[in-house]
């Protein structure tokens, strides 16, 4: 695609930028240019090589190979604040600043106005006020900066990163944790800079903000640069279609399956279940042998809906009832005594312990179910460990090899035989097939449909939109944390959950 | 009011309060005399107290600072005793080697990424020991300058004597008032106490600021075990055990958040103030036993940590509303 479409030399050039890490390439050659004056969306999904890209060009990680070139000289940025002094500011999602300074102490930070050795803090106090006003900003500069609201912060954060930098400033995901009004005040401060001339790289999960404040919009995809483009001249749907990886315009005949028999009540049910900032209440019923799609993009809420359900962040609004029964989930525990399974995205943080064997780790949930105080025997979790290797081929050399030896495919293996030892009535399953090989990633659809065969109920979050529609019965579409669309039988093809995840209307279109 | 000043505040209200209640029982305790012995008798620990509090606002620990006093007090006697250096010399000499001493802990808990406690904690028995390699006998000093300086004092309307240790340490506060307040070195120790990894992503020496953080401890020890030396005319390896505590216990008092980047070097000196007072009161009363210090010290020190929590645990409550985040 075009390459500078204003006919100006650009601000800043990132020029066939790679990146290794052990195991992964993170980025393979990604072009990337910013104009001044433009406000550019990096988008991508998780992996797509975002952070990477930012953390080259702020000189946080070291590139591997390609050239960076700020204003057509070519730098190389040491650390972030080798690449503050040549012009590129940064603004993450977590404020980085310093909550127990002062606002003023916090803008000036490494740069006070000294005289005699001596900071001058009233000198300081000025400057900061007459820096803030520039964003619209009238707070007492003394107040610590944890007395403020995060939409304080994060300006105070963005006018030190400009006052400092004064060319570039990337804005990490600055409206995660905004509400809308303060999205509104953002957006405003964000074309006064645009108009000042800077070059800022936004990047968000909001589709929506992009649409409305970005000029440019280039999208990654594992590492790689899928395209880039005018918002102006951009489909929506065509945007989303870039994100998740799929061909334009590519036809697919599949659908789902037909719904399942509701002769009996739902396994579980939730209504008007919610967390407040998290996830806006849904109602969701799950029966026996059903499987449940959930589509949507990365922070859209589906991980999120997965975490209430399950109580690792407990729900504030809303009933759940198990067959018929009311429960409360107030914790991981009590969703583990309901009978409910959980397996998260993340399975190096959140779930797999590698120091431990593939039968310790097998055992784990099942022991905590049934309490420390009576411990399986180790003939037992021996014997339960070698089952779940043959039946779920988990590929190791026995079940005292440490987990943390064994490929993503077959820990994601163990994670699942560690709920499944449990006999869960209602799994959870957050992407699991990322990151693993193709082999790998066939073996778990199919354990997926025998599972629901055997009548249990799943919930299964996927990025993979033909592989959610090759097992699912129903798919809920999750966008800007609200459930917003259930897509059943024959309506279940990639793209109307496509249209669904871009927020078109239904119009019959795929 | 700036919430980082209630700490501050309820340190100066409770030092108020308690010297209204010894005046209204013993209304000596107003004279000059009174308040001159206050001084003079807590200078060594309101000096090392003020270097403990740059140590405590970066988020660290040192724990060495009674060890290195006794170690101050058995080098100057035992150099005085033993060599012909001039006191002055010797007492330089002093300086040098504790600030050092402290700098080298504070390249320890750097560049190998230890934690203080341990560091410092090594650092004690080190000093100490050092201490005993001197000499495990109490070392009488009869040098002329030293007891010079003892002799030293200012008179004070009401006769009150303002002894030269006296004035040290309030020279020492209000250096270190300047320092923490009104210079870089001083904010980048409390950038540091706020949060090290932010610090370094905003561009704070890191190394730079810990080793010179540790350093002024070790430098303010030294002059502390000067001052003491002065004050008891003798250098003895057995000396002021425990003394890291009473500064820890000083700062804490004063206002200073034992997790870092929050507090007042201001308040340090009236935290220091309040344990005196309290012992003097014990010693006007006559009839308590002096451990009582340590009770009051340990109730204040229970009420000051209950303090600060709630004041966090306010603050978040008041900011958690409409942000419930990621």
């Amino acid at each position: 695609m075009a390459e500078s479409p204003s006919g100006r030399d650009p601000l800043l050039r990132a020029v066939a930028i790679s990146k290794s890490f052990p195991g992964t390439k993170a980025l393979d050659r990604v072009d990337f240019t910013l104009q001044a004056g433009e406000v550019h969306a990096l988008l991508g999904e998780n992996g797509a090589g975002k952070s990477t890209l930012i953390k080259c060009l702020t000189g946080a990680y070291r590139r591997d190979s390609g050239d960076i070139l700020l204003e057509e000289r070519a730098i190389d940025p040491r650390d972030t604040i080798d690449a503050q002094r040549l012009g590129i500011g940064t603004v993450y999602q977590e404020v980085n600043l310093l909550p127990n300074l002062s606002v003023a102490e916090n803008l000036f930070l490494g740069h006070e106005p000294v005289r005699f050795g001596l900071v001058r803090s009233s000198q300081r106090a000025r400057n900061a006020r007459t820096l803030l006003s520039e964003y619209g900003l009238d707070i007492d500069v003394n107040g610590t900066l944890a007395s403020y609201s995060v939409a304080v912060q994060q300006i105070v954060a963005i006018a030190r990163a400009v006052s400092l930098s004064g060319k570039v400033l990337i804005l990490d995901e600055p409206t995660a944790s905004l509400d809308r009004h303060e999205v509104e005040m953002l957006f405003s401060i964000i074309r006064r800079l645009k108009e000042r001339g800077l070059g800022i790289v936004f990047i968000s999960h909001f589709l929506e903000q992009v649409f409305r404040v970005c000029d440019r919009v280039t999208v990654l995809r594992n590492g790689r640069l899928v395209g880039s483009d005018d918002t102006a001249a951009i489909d929506r749907v065509d945007l989303v279609n870039m994100m998740l990886g799929r061909e334009l315009a590519e036809e697919t005949r599949e659908t789902g399956k037909p719904l399942v028999a509701r002769t009996q009540t739902p396994r579980v049910s939730f209504s008007g279940f919610g967390r407040r900032g998290l996830v806006e209440p849904f109602d969701l019923a799950v029966y026996r042998g059903e499987v449940i799609g959930m589509a949507g993009l990365l922070g859209s809420g589906r991980t999120e809906t997965a975490e209430v359900i399950f109580g690792v962040r407990p729900a504030d609004s809303g009933e759940a009832a198990k067959d018929g029964q009311p429960i409360r989930i107030g914790s991981t525990r009590a969703a583990v005594a309901a009978g409910f399974g959980f397996l998260p995205e993340d399975r190096k943080t959140e779930g797999i312990i590698g120091e431990l064997s593939v039968g310790e780790n097998i055992a784990l949930a099942l022991q905590a179910r049934m309490g420390w105080s009576r411990p399986l025997s180790a003939r037992r979790q021996k014997a339960m460990a070698e089952d779940f290797i043959r039946r779920l081929d988990i590929r190791t050399s026995g079940a005292e090899k440490p987990v943390g030896e064994l490929s993503g495919g077959n820990q994601q293996k163990v994670l699942l035989a560690r709920w499944l030892a449990t006999n869960p009535d209602f799994l959870i399953l957050d992407e699991p097939t990322r990151g693993i090989d193709v082999g790998a990633h066939a073996e778990i659809i199919r354990l997926i449909e025998e599972l629901c065969e055997a009548g249990m109920s799943l919930l299964v979050i996927s990025s993979e939109l033909e592989e959610l529609v090759a097992y699912s019965h129903r798919v809920i579409v999750v966008r800007d944390r609200q459930h917003v669309a259930e897509l059943v039988g024959e309506e279940i093809t990639a793209e109307r959950i496509v249209s669904a995840i871009a927020g078109r209307r239904e119009e019959g279109r795929a | 009011m700036n919430e980082r000043l209630l700490p501050l505040a309820a340190t100066v209200v409770i030092f108020i309060v308690a010297y209204a209640i010894c005046y209204a029982q013993f209304p000596a305790m107003l004279s000059t005399r009174v308040i001159g012995n206050l001084l003079t008798d807590n200078a060594f620990l309101g000096i090392v107290a003020v270097g403990m509090t740059f140590v405590i606002l970066s988020g660290g620990i040192d724990l060495s600072v009674g060890s290195v006093i006794a170690f101050s007090g058995v080098f100057i006697a035992v150099l005085l005793r033993d060599t012909g250096l001039p006191p002055l010399v010797v007492l330089a000499l002093l300086l040098t080697i504790t600030t050092l001493f402290g700098a080298a802990m504070g390249a320890t808990v750097h560049y190998l990424e230890m934690p203080p406690f341990i560091v410092t904690l090594a650092g004690m028995f080190l000093a100490r020991g050092m201490a005993y390699v001197l000499s495990i006998d109490s070392v009488p000093i009869d040098d002329e300058t030293i007891q010079a300086l003892q002799r030293l004092y200012w008179r004070l309307p009401g006769g009150g004597r303002l002894t030269f240790i006296g004035v040290l340490m309030l020279i020492v506060a209000v250096v270190g008032i300047l320092i923490a307040h009104r210079t870089r070195f001083g904010m980048n120790v409390y950038a540091l106490g706020g949060g090290v990894q932010t610090a370094r992503l905003m561009g704070v020496p890191v190394a730079r600021t810990t080793i010179g953080v540790y350093a002024l401890s070790g430098l303010l020890a030294g002059l502390s075990g000067i001052v003491f030396t002065i004050y008891t005319s003798a250098g003895y390896s057995l000396a002021t055990v425990g003394v890291e505590l009473d500064a820890i216990a000083a700062v804490v008092i004063g206002g200073t958040l034992l997790s870092g980047g929050s507090g007042f070097v201001a308040g340090t000196l009236i935290g220091v103030l309040i344990m005196g007072l309290i012992q003097t009161y014990i010693v006007f009363d006559g009839t308590l036993s002096s451990w009582w210090t340590k009770i009051a010290i340990g109730l204040l020190l229970l009420a000051f940590i209950a303090l600060q929590r709630g004041l966090v645990w306010a603050g978040d409550r008041r900011r958690g509303h409409g942000h419930a985040s990621e």
